[in-house]
């Protein structure tokens, strides 16, 4: 079975940390070459089981595959994999060079070949006029890249990334991950990324492990996250949401103990009356850039759209519709309308 | 005006502030100086003597005198001899403890700690004494064995508190990095944490080389009559030679402390921790 995958498989871990159970009972498989995002809040438990992939904790319970062998026991310096650290962890008494050096010295390997890969990644991540400097002179991208060069000079079967961007200012942060993404799919690299941010995370990733309180609560394509969230943890977690008691039927909210959730950008608002469509007045307008939140107020209930063009005024009235809706109940979605 | 009065009151009031900071530089730097300045001045004069304001002469003898006394020069021998031995030992004692102490939290981690200071806050004459009768049984009296024993203690708590915390700046991160490129824990150890904790360990290295070379009362306790080094010589020296032999000695005394304060205090400056690595 674990043969045909070659990628990562977590099979039933379970992780006791300080009394707690940080992670319970998880299981993830990802398939050689793909790019798999941990998604979920700070001590969701994403970090603590990139770190069990790694080998820096050792699961209570349960089995981790890499590439085909069981590595549940084996200590991180005996793991086919290459971590790229929050923050970097270069090591500050040696140059660029020797940071990339070090993993093939420890591998015995020739000088000319040390040489020669050092040289070829530090190519690929556009870093050979920094190669005699130490990590302290250059900067957090920078820095960011020698760490990446680092994981990948030891042509690992898994590359396991812990917020490689949170470092890095908003402008950088977007370029880095498309440089990130780029290199993983030239590279054909198995990749594991753990993250909070879901911008990061639907941009980035083949399929995303959205994380909750120590379980995997959906994991799926970027797509089906949002257009299909499972839970409604996860419908709140990925994009925005309204949400509102009662259930749905008819384009209309009516009473029911379901939980209806509506994107805002499923909510379209216009002056005539179009089929599904209620009268409307609008509360509020926020300009939020190259879109407008508008309030919404109907007789059935109050929610929030997205709106670009014919942007109305507070106080218009005009005809709300709610082209899509997700009902949940006890927390899982039932269905769409 | 109100303003501008008020500004010139502020700037006699700081040059007032200064002239007294001045002074008081002045008067602690001869307080602190003046007699190592006069020490100095001993070693090379001839005579000197009241009232005169400068030396009657000046010379090396004094310098050749202590250089062809057997005596004199043993101690000085012995002195650098004993006080490295007694850095490596404790070196090789502390350091582990040292790193212990630093990342893991064992019980009684707190109480070790604090322990290496009691040690050093009660009288020591009274543990040296304690220790001499040990020393009496164990045939160490006036070996130089037990001189190093002795000189030993006082190092301790040089040799485990500087490098501990040493060891507790290196990043952990910087150690699992090493690890998941593939590096046993031993070579984490040499190649990473040693390595970072190195300027660190200098320092402490250079304080226990101080202590030891300086330490008298247990060195004098334990080696008199058969083994001497120069603190212990001094106390011979003081009350049978002429004041510029003690003043020559105290200057090669003195020479190796100072010599290796200026080196460490470029490790110290140096800060290569923080250097390229940001501590959240």
């Amino acid at each position: 079975m674990s043969n045909e995958i070659e990628g990562l498989e977590l099979i039933g871990l379970s992780k006791v940390l300080g009394g707690r159970l940080i992670i319970d009972n998880l299981n993830l498989t990802v398939k050689k070459g793909e790019m798999v995002s941990l998604l979920g809040p700070s001590g969701c438990g994403k970090t603590t089981t990139l770190r069990m992939i790694a080998g820096f904790l050792i699961p209570e319970s349960g089995t981790i595959n890499l590439a085909g062998k069981d590595v549940t026991k084996l200590g991180p310096e005996k793991r086919p994999s290459a971590m790229v650290f929050q923050n970097y962890a270069l090591w500050p008494h040696m140059t660029v060079f020797k940071n990339v050096a070090y993993p093939l010295k420890i591998r015995k390997m020739g000088k000319a070949e040390i040489e020669k890969r050092v040289h070829d990644v530090l190519t690929v991540v556009n870093l050979m006029h920094h190669k005699d400097s130490r990590p302290g002179q250059i900067s957090g991208g920078e820095q960011q890249r020698v760490a990446l060069a680092r994981a990948l000079v030891q042509e690992p079967d898994i590359l396991l990334l812990d917020e490689p961007l949170s470092n890095l200012d908003a402008k950088l942060r977007v370029k880095v991950r498309e440089d990130i993404r780029a290199l993983q799919r030239r590279l054909q690299i198995t990749t594991v990324i753990v993250t909070h941010d879901q911008d990061e995370a639907l941009s980035i990733s083949d399929r995303i492990a959205v994380m909750n309180d120590g379980r995997i609560e959906q994991f799926s394509t970027p797509q089906e996250l949002y257009d299909q969230p499972a839970t409604e943890y996860v419908a709140n977690f990925i994009g925005s949401l309204n949400r509102i008691e009662g259930s749905f039927g008819d384009g209309q909210v009516i009473a029911g103990n379901e939980v209806v959730g509506i994107r805002p950008e499923d909510v379209t608002f216009s002056k005539t009356q179009v089929p599904g469509s209620y009268p409307a007045t609008v509360d509020l307008v926020v300009p939020r850039g190259h879109f407008y939140e508008i309030y919404l107020k109907r007789a059935d209930a109050s929610f929030r759209a997205f709106i670009s063009v014919d942007v109305p005024k507070v106080g218009d009235t005009g005809f709300a519709k709610i082209n899509k809706a997700l009902i949940y109940k006890d927390g899982k979605l039932v269905r769409t309308a | 005006m109100a303003k501008r009065d008020n500004g010139l009151n502020l700037q006699s009031s700081n040059l007032i502030t200064r002239f007294f900071i001045g002074l008081f530089v002045a008067f602690m730097s001869v307080f602190i100086l003046g007699p190592l300045f006069w020490l100095a001045l001993q070693a090379f004069t001839t005579t000197w003597t009241f009232p005169n304001i400068k030396p009657d002469g000046w010379t090396l003898i004094w310098w050749r005198r202590v250089f062809e006394t057997p005596s004199m020069v043993e101690a000085i021998r012995n002195s650098f001899i004993t006080a490295p031995i007694v850095v490596l030992l404790s070196a090789v004692i502390c350091l582990p403890a040292a790193y212990a102490a630093a990342r893991y939290n064992y019980i009684g981690r707190r109480v070790f700690l604090i322990g290496m200071f009691a040690a050093n806050s009660f009288p020591k004459l009274g543990l040296f004494a304690s220790i001499a009768t040990l020393f009496y049984a164990l045939n160490l009296m006036g070996t130089m064995v037990g001189v190093i024993i002795i000189q030993l203690l006082g190092t301790i708590i040089y040799m485990t508190w500087i490098p501990a915390a040493a060891f507790a700046a290196v990043p952990k991160n910087l150690e699992e990095a090493a690890r998941d490129a593939g590096a046993s824990k031993f070579r984490v150890f040499r190649g990473i944490t040693l390595r970072m904790a190195a300027p660190g360990i200098f320092v402490a290295m250079v304080m226990s080389f101080i202590s030891a070379f300086d330490e008298a009362q247990g060195t004098y306790l334990v080696g008199a009559p058969s083994f001497f080094t120069m603190p212990t010589e001094m106390y011979a020296l003081v009350l049978t030679y002429p004041v510029q032999i003690a003043a020559v000695f105290s200057i090669l005394l003195a020479a190796p402390s100072v010599l290796l304060i200026g080196l460490a205090r470029k490790q110290i400056i140096g800060g290569q921790l923080a250097e390229g690595f940001q501590i959240k």
